[in-house]
């Protein structure tokens, strides 16, 4: 901010902050993250301006203050998931939870057993703390899902070994929202003494959960795609029965000796926050996004040869993936730029590969190519709906008029069969 | 808004600092609707990731480095755990040794390799609190079975506030063939640091301790070492620190930075001479003074008073409206004495007494010679008042010997 | 990504953008690429008696550079001859549009493009002199 607004006083700074981006593109990526809701903004700033103490400082009110409003975040998450507060560990955000959880409970129990069952379409924080394990000694299974993205109980029963210690799988899918049976797959997980871990980074504030009545021992989140901010997650270790985790950060012994590190006050208390809201409003409010995504569902499919990546009954109500046959994803990408969404998940788009989700549910390396995840959140309007199916229905259009693909399948070429020169 | 009991004058910088206004300014963008998500392609993930490397350009720059060089973290405290097991993690069976007066973040990862089949080993520092480096090369010599990896030794002590000559340690350290890591959180915008100058392989720094924000760190590394990353995922920070950036924190800590430079030499001097001032008035009423007969930053005083708890002085002190530390704040949990004295070969008892003043010279947050003279002030009344009280319970006790 | 101005233009405004009749004895095609790979591109060139290129034409499958680099060649190839189409490198193309180093196999696809056009006329003229 220029020195113009130097004197300006803090609400109208953050009044600017929160309105400067009105000319933007239409914001449609809210798996990859969401914009911070102001009222979270709003309960932070004082943690960073006021009240900065160090949490763990325990001989002075900067401390006691800072560690309070720290407690109160906690339970924020606990209510929001059903579980108790003292089962809430902070981390940077999902990617350490989940690295947390899995090193964590892998190391602590290796003794049991060194085989890991998880699947292909995990976010990639699971499916490399996996392989790390693997060159570390252990053994891994990484399951295919069934071309609806879903998880098919009989195959993950077989895949059980006597030496299985650790499965995970996640609650809801980052790139096509699926959400999978983690009731059943627990189930199966206590019946056979396996460490059960459930990555919800992407559930929390669309699906409801309830650690209570779960058979899940570990399962990760993270504030920023829940409109909180970014730098901050939570790990659920489970009390009853006790899961131990072996830490993988070292130091003052915080978070009971599980996670070193000072806590950044101002995002736990915005974590709470955000989880907080989201306890409050999610019943309403994924009604009206279930409107929306529907909406969109139903005006893109009026555009010839398109497919739906993914289960779309059991699916979270904010998320929509599209193949647009026969047009290449990166010029669709380009051609619509009045919108910001993702192809593919945001971690892996700066590589050209095709989304390795939409791969595992045996997606042609084309249809991968051609994908665009459409996340809709809070923020989502109508008339941002609207804009994206008329958008979407001239660019794919002028696109395939460019596709030699597009004139090969209207003159009824099957282009699977042509044999293509090697490049 | 929460306690009605806020003290009012923070003496406690070491532990954490207030924010300055400039490094707010600079975050508020981030902290609200901009949106983005530093690794999506669209315009909104292209601004954050901008703002994320022109904030690793500002710590660069602050550190002497090249802008590759800086992997952000999210805290000092992950990046000595980074720094520990990435580096000493690529050579089996190794040895680390660290000093005996370093940050717990810095000897429980480094005592947790044992467990990999790591040797450790402990240098000692002398009674002013600097590194005994006849022991360091002694361990170093001994290469029979484990040679060591890895030496860790911090820039500038959190508690006494003692500055160690860190490319002396690392000239010796490297002509061992082993790498030099160095925590220099606390010497960040109190001295000046230099990467290159200070010839170590690996360095750590936070934000929160240089008045940015709290969640974001940094291991600045020497690329040409190989270095093991210590959360596995999507690969941000070229592949050494997985997890969506945290780009609110990342962009404050660049703007620290820079003030750390710019505003070094008024900081230097706005806190010598806040603690020249306590310091004259701490001998006057008797104090034993930590680590003050070798160079020191500028903004921190140890001391202890004999037969004085410093725990006890600490929440009394407290209960006035003045902030201090007994000792790190990471370890203010238990009332063990401090190991950093212990090592400097301070008796327990003693070591018991320790209390800390560190002093900031933030925009508004300046602390100001008025607050030091009331401190020396409600100190005195303080002391009086406790010494009054064990003495009480100290007669009370030896009547009750003599009874028995 | 970032795309330089070159690209942008060629991108929302491609030239030459459809199809020449295939079955004309004047008219080269060649299409490289694959669906699979991400990049399929067809360009045609008529060629008159001369053995000037009087017309080009294209349809792209693939990224924003792709499509620019072969909206560019239908340019430049416009009044070349053939063999000076055939030395077109695509080290000028890249040049031309500042490709960034990952979308260099966008420009060397379009010069596989050329080769393969000139491939087939050149093909065709042969079969019409042996069949003369």
């Amino acid at each position: 901010m220029s020195a113009v607004l130097e004197n300006l006083d803090l609400e109208t700074k953050v009044e600017l902050a929160t309105h400067h981006a009105e000319r933007d593109p239409i914001y449609l990526d809210y798996s990859a993250t969401t914009p911070v809701d102001p009222r979270v903004a709003a309960k932070m700033i004082p943690f960073i301006t006021e009240y900065f103490g160090n949490p763990a400082s325990r001989s002075h009110p900067y401390g006691w203050t800072a560690e309070k409003a720290v407690e109160n975040a906690r339970e924020e998450v606990a209510k929001l998931v059903g579980a108790d507060p003292r089962e809430i560990v902070w981390t940077s955000g999902a990617t350490e939870s989940n690295n947390l959880a899995i090193k964590g409970a892998a190391n602590f129990y290796s003794a049991k057993g060194k085989h890991i069952i998880t699947v292909a379409t995990e976010h990639k924080a699971v499916i490399d703390a996996v392989r790390e394990l693997e060159r570390l000694g252990f053994a891994a299974t990484y399951l295919e899902p069934e071309p609806d993205g879903l998880l098919d109980i009989e195959k993950f029963k077989a895949a059980i070994r006597p030496d299985t210690v650790l499965a995970s799988v996640m609650l809801v899918n980052n790139e096509i929202g699926v959400i999978q049976d983690i009731t059943a797959i627990g189930n199966i997980c206590r019946e056979n003494k396996i460490i059960f871990h459930v990555d919800a980074a992407q559930a929390t504030g669309k699906v409801d959960i309830d650690l209570d009545n779960l058979p899940v021992d570990l399962m990760s989140f993270c504030a920023h795609k829940t409109y909180g901010p970014k730098g901050i997650g939570a790990l659920y270790v489970r009390r009853k029965p006790r899961i131990r985790i072996e830490a993988q950060m070292h130091g003052g012994g915080h978070e009971r000796g599980m996670r070193s590190g000072t806590l950044a006050t101002h995002q736990i208390v915005g974590m709470g926050e955000a989880f907080k809201i989201a306890r409050e409003e999610m019943a309403v409010e994924n009604v009206k996004i279930r409107k929306l995504r529907d909406k969109l569902l139903h005006g893109l499919q009026e555009i010839e040869e398109t497919y739906v990546n993914g289960d779309l009954e059991h699916r979270v109500p904010h998320n929509l993936n599209i193949s647009f046959n026969y047009v290449e994803g990166e010029s669709l990408i380009m051609a619509i730029k009045d919108i910001a969404v993702s192809s593919g998940s945001a971690c892996t788009s700066a590589s050209l590969e095709p989304s390795y989700v939409l791969r595992a549910l045996g997606r042609s390396d084309e249809l991968a190519h051609s994908s665009i995840r459409f996340s809709i959140g809070r923020f989502t309007t109508e008339a941002d709906v609207d804009y994206t199916i008329q958008l979407l229905k001239s660019k794919v259009d002028k696109l395939r008029e460019l596709s030699p693909l597009w004139d090969m399948f209207k003159d009824g070429i099957d282009i699977s069969k042509v044999q293509w020169a090697a490049h | 808004m929460i306690s009605p009991n806020m003290s009012n004058v923070y003496f406690d910088n070491n532990s954490t600092t207030a924010l300055d206004e400039r490094v707010l300014d600079a975050m508020l963008p981030f902290m609200t609707m901009q949106q983005g998500n530093a690794t999506s392609r669209h315009v909104y993930g292209r601004t954050v990731r901008d703002a994320v490397e022109q904030a690793r350009e500002q710590v660069a720059n602050a550190v002497g480095a090249y802008p590759s060089q800086v992997v952000f973290t999210a805290s000092g405290t992950e990046a000595n755990n980074f720094a520990i097991s990435g580096i000493a993690g690529n050579l089996p069976n190794s040895q680390i040794v660290v000093s005996s007066i370093e940050h717990p973040c810095v000897t429980r990862p480094t005592f947790a390799m044992q467990k990999l089949g790591y040797k450790t080993k402990i240098v000692g520092v002398d009674s002013n609190g600097l590194l005994d480096l006849v022991h360091l090369e002694s361990i170093l010599k001994n290469q029979d079975a484990n040679p060591t990896s890895l030496v860790s030794v911090m820039s500038v002590n959190n508690e006494t506030g003692v500055i160690q000559n860190i490319s002396k340690i690392a000239e010796i350290v490297k002509s061992y063939k082993a790498y030099m890591h160095t925590d220099a959180v606390q010497s960040l915008g109190k001295i000046p640091v230099d990467f290159a100058g200070l010839n170590v392989s690996a360095m750590t720094i936070s934000s929160h301790k240089i008045y940015g924000p709290q969640g974001a760190g940094a291991l600045i590394v020497d690329k040409r070492i190989d270095i093991a990353p210590l959360l596995h995922g999507g690969g941000q920070e070229k592949g050494l620190r997985s997890g969506t950036e945290n780009v609110a924190a990342i962009v404050g800590f660049g703007v620290a930075c820079d003030l750390s430079v710019s505003e070094l030499t008024r900081r230097f001097s706005a806190t010598n001479a806040l603690r020249d001032h306590l310091e004259k008035g701490l001998v006057q009423m008797g104090a034993v003074m930590f680590g003050n007969k070798a160079a020191r930053i500028t903004n921190t005083s140890f001391f202890a008073f004999p037969n004085i708890e410093g725990e006890t002085l600490v929440m009394a002190l407290d209960r006035k409206g003045f902030a201090v530390a007994s000792g790190s704040a990471c370890s203010s949990d238990s009332r063990e004495p401090s190991h950093v004295l212990l090592a400097m070969g301070i008796s327990p008892d003693v070591a018991r007494g320790a209390i800390r003043v560190s002093f900031g010279a933030n925009q508004k947050h300046t602390n100001t010679i008025e607050q030091v003279d009331q401190f020396l002030v409600t100190l005195k009344q303080e002391l009086q008042r406790l010494k009054q009280m064990t003495g009480v319970q100290f007669d009370t006790s030896a009547n009750n010997t003599k009874a028995a | 990504m970032a795309y330089s101005d070159k690209v942008l233009d060629h991108y929302e405004n491609p030239r030459n953008v459809g199809s020449l009749d295939k079955n004309d004895p004047q008219v080269g095609t060649g299409m490289v690429g694959a669906p699979a790979c991400g990049d399929v591109m067809k360009l045609m060139i008529k060629v008159n008696d001369d053995g000037i290129i009087e017309d080009a034409k294209f349809k792209t499958y693939g990224c924003g550079s792709a499509i620019a680099s072969s909206s560019l060649v239908t340019e430049w190839l416009k009044g070349k001859t053939v063999d000076e189409a055939y030395a077109i490198k695509n080290s000028a193309i890249a040049e031309e549009l500042a490709l960034p180093p990952v979308k260099i196999h966008c420009s060397v696809l379009a010069e596989d493009a050329i080769k393969a056009a000139v491939a087939d006329i050149k093909a065709k003229q042969l079969a019409a002199a042996q069949a003369a």
